[in-house]
């Protein structure tokens, strides 16, 4: 279901479309007045009927995580709300074109947020390297405090709001919640195990909750439509994965780039409608949502007889007109996560991608659980072995040892993270890297780039 | 790192306007410790690198060990453990720039400055490196050079950037 929707994006296109006299003609900051004089248990049942599942990937839904903070706030126990952009997996850009183009929408997203969690303040956490997300969003906080949005009194009512972006130094890993807590807190960013929850103990030990940017930053559009109406714009309204959320596609397409549609989009929407189809070649494979995400062949077939399954529509049906919804990428066996999409055709060696990759993890490992930090840099050095033609055969049986002793022996999901996209390539390129090994590295394209 | 009790006056100091900006870094947060990142981003603006000695100044501000400062300074990847160029340019070689052309990239700017990646240049004016995953997936190749993201590169672009740097 391609149906493009413009809550988000609409002032994409408009150099000044980052500011507040942008932003208020559309009725910008409406929604957070309003919601800072509702009643609380109003605003998370009408949050929990978006059906807004967490954007940042693991697509928990929102308005429940909300309600898991500790009612009522226990004055000496203050609540903090926590924004994550710390947006670093690859293939992953959505959260920058907020921050850069629309930061309003976050910070009204927060002053609703911090009111439907009980908090006074929020800290969006953006990683270091994105110098103009983090002034567009100190600018916008700067313009909502003049105009008296933010404060002692937003908008003269009496609840205290304020909004703070904190920044990270270079580390892929704070992008998991309880290390980048840590690292808010100004610690090494090591995750820390749950629980407790962040809803229990999360900033400065305190009930916190972290929410993605882009979850954020819908929020306004979510009140504004009200709850259900603004589920029912998604094709997956039924699995409760609801609204309009940002879709992004790069790698051999002719047109990457963000696209804003109503949940319920293909692949095949996204890399041929939106991306403008396959450059260089036919489509060889794609990784539907940042890279942690196992890959897909084109020509899989959805196999689902069970009529409980949420892929039974799609039965016999290619994968790539399956609609990217949370359930619907997890019964594949792959995941949504961010939804946004690496495509590799056919000119792509697929046995340099997985190299790529496993690269990527082995740099970012925290280092905290041995399974993980020996487990990558084991996986990366054999693919280093199979890339220069010095790996043996029964070295690819061993990435699959390796790999499954990673998952569920870490205490973060970075461990399946890694683990995933690893078992993933091995399960779907057997073929192509026995042939590389065989070969030693003469078989296949021994390029990425056209 | 010293250990023991520091032997000779500390001689690093912020600028009169960067210590403004610690005193408004610190009104952020519940605590001092929180503001270690920040602060250490603010010291490395000053001094370009993260020395021993800027572990202890921090540490002092913040009522923290220089133990702790350290592993965090070497925790996370962009603070510099020792001197670096003048200017700093990072490509992106994680995998949609790398189906991109990061590769060539990376290989031209080697090329072209004499080094390889995570070297500066003998003048001092430029460290190259290799960055992962910058959020600009869908603009590659590209690199960060200094504060300044540069997108969807040719190599003429690079040519012309890297002319800026090292004139």
């Amino acid at each position: 279901m391609l149906q493009k929707t413009t809550y988000l994006s609409k002032r994409y296109g408009d150099p000044n479309g980052h500011t507040l006299a942008a932003y208020e003609q559309d009725g910008g900051y409406q929604q957070a007045k309003r919601a800072l004089q509702m009643e609380r248990s109003a605003l998370i049942d009408d949050m929990k009927a978006a059906n807004i599942r967490g954007r940042g990937g693991a697509g928990f839904p929102m308005g429940v995580k909300w309600s898991f903070m500790p009612w009522p706030p226990k004055p000496e126990r203050p609540h903090y709300l926590v924004i994550n952009a710390d947006e670093g997996e690859p293939g992953t850009f959505k959260d920058r074109t907020i921050m850069e183009k629309n930061p309003h929408s976050v910070v009204e997203g927060c002053i609703i947020g911090c009111f439907g969690i009980g908090a006074h303040a929020a800290y969006i956490y953006v990683r270091d390297e994105l110098h103009l997300s983090k002034a567009r969003l100190w600018g916008a906080i700067e313009e909502a405090k003049k105009k008296g949005y933010l404060g002692k009194k937003p908008f003269g009512i009496d609840y205290p709001v304020e909004v703070y972006v904190h920044t990270g130094a270079g580390a892929y890993i704070c992008g998991e919640e309880t290390s980048l807590l840590n690292s808010l807190e100004g610690k090494r960013g090591e995750p820390r195990l749950k629980p407790p929850f962040p809803a229990q103990a999360g900033a400065f030990g305190m009930p916190s909750t972290v929410n993605n940017l882009e979850t954020i930053a819908i929020v306004p559009t979510a009140l504004a439509m009200g709850g259900d109406n603004f589920s029912k714009l998604s094709g997956l309204h039924h699995l409760k994965d609801g609204g309009a959320r940002l879709f992004g596609v790069s790698g051999h397409v002719n047109n990457p780039g963000v696209f804003e549609c109503a949940v319920g989009l293909t692949l095949r929407e996204l890399i041929f409608d939106l991306g403008g189809g396959v450059k260089g070649g036919e489509l060889l494979a794609v990784i539907p949502g940042g890279s942690s995400c196992p890959i897909l062949r084109a020509e899989e077939i959805v196999k689902a007889p069970d009529p409980k399954s949420p892929l039974h529509p799609y039965d016999g049906k290619s994968v790539l007109d399956v609609p990217l919804g949370v359930d619907t990428f997890r019964s594949l066996g792959t995941m949504l996560g961010t939804c946004c999409a690496i495509v590799l055709s056919d000119m792509a060696d697929p046995v340099l991608a997985f190299h790529n990759l496993m690269q990527f993890y082995r740099h970012e490992s925290c280092g905290q659980c041995t399974p993980c930090r020996e487990g990558s840099a084991w996986l990366f050095r054999i693919l280093d072995r199979i890339v220069h033609g010095e790996a043996e055969m029964e070295e690819l049986d061993r990435l699959s040892e390796i790999a499954s002793n990673i998952m569920g022996n870490t205490i973060c999901a970075f461990g399946e993270g890694t683990a995933m996209p690893a078992l993933g390539f091995l399960l779907k390129f057997r073929r192509e890297l026995e042939e590389f090994v065989r070969t030693k590295g003469k078989a296949g394209t021994r390029r990425l780039a056209l | 790192m010293r250990y023991g009790p520091t032997e000779h006056a500390m001689t690093f100091a912020l600028t009169e306007e960067r210590e403004r900006a610690f005193q408004e870094i610190l009104s952020r947060y519940p605590n001092k410790m929180a503001a270690t990142i920040p602060v250490l981003h603010l010291c490395q603006e000053q001094h370009g690198w993260v020395s021993d000695e800027i572990c202890e100044y921090v540490a002092k501000r913040l009522d923290l060990s220089a133990a702790h400062v350290k592993g965090v300074a070497t925790f996370y990847s962009l603070f510099n453990k020792e001197p670096v160029g003048k200017h700093q340019v990072w490509v992106c070689r994680t995998l949609p720039c790398a189906l991109a052309g990061a590769d060539n990239v990376l290989k031209h700017c080697e090329k072209r400055l004499g080094v390889h990646a995570g070297e500066t240049t003998k003048d001092g004016k430029v460290t190259l490196r290799t960055a992962e995953c910058l959020a600009s997936c869908g603009t590659g190749p590209m690199m960060q050079v200094d504060r300044d993201y540069h997108e969807n590169l040719t190599l003429a672009q690079v040519d012309e950037i890297l002319d800026r740097l090292t004139r």
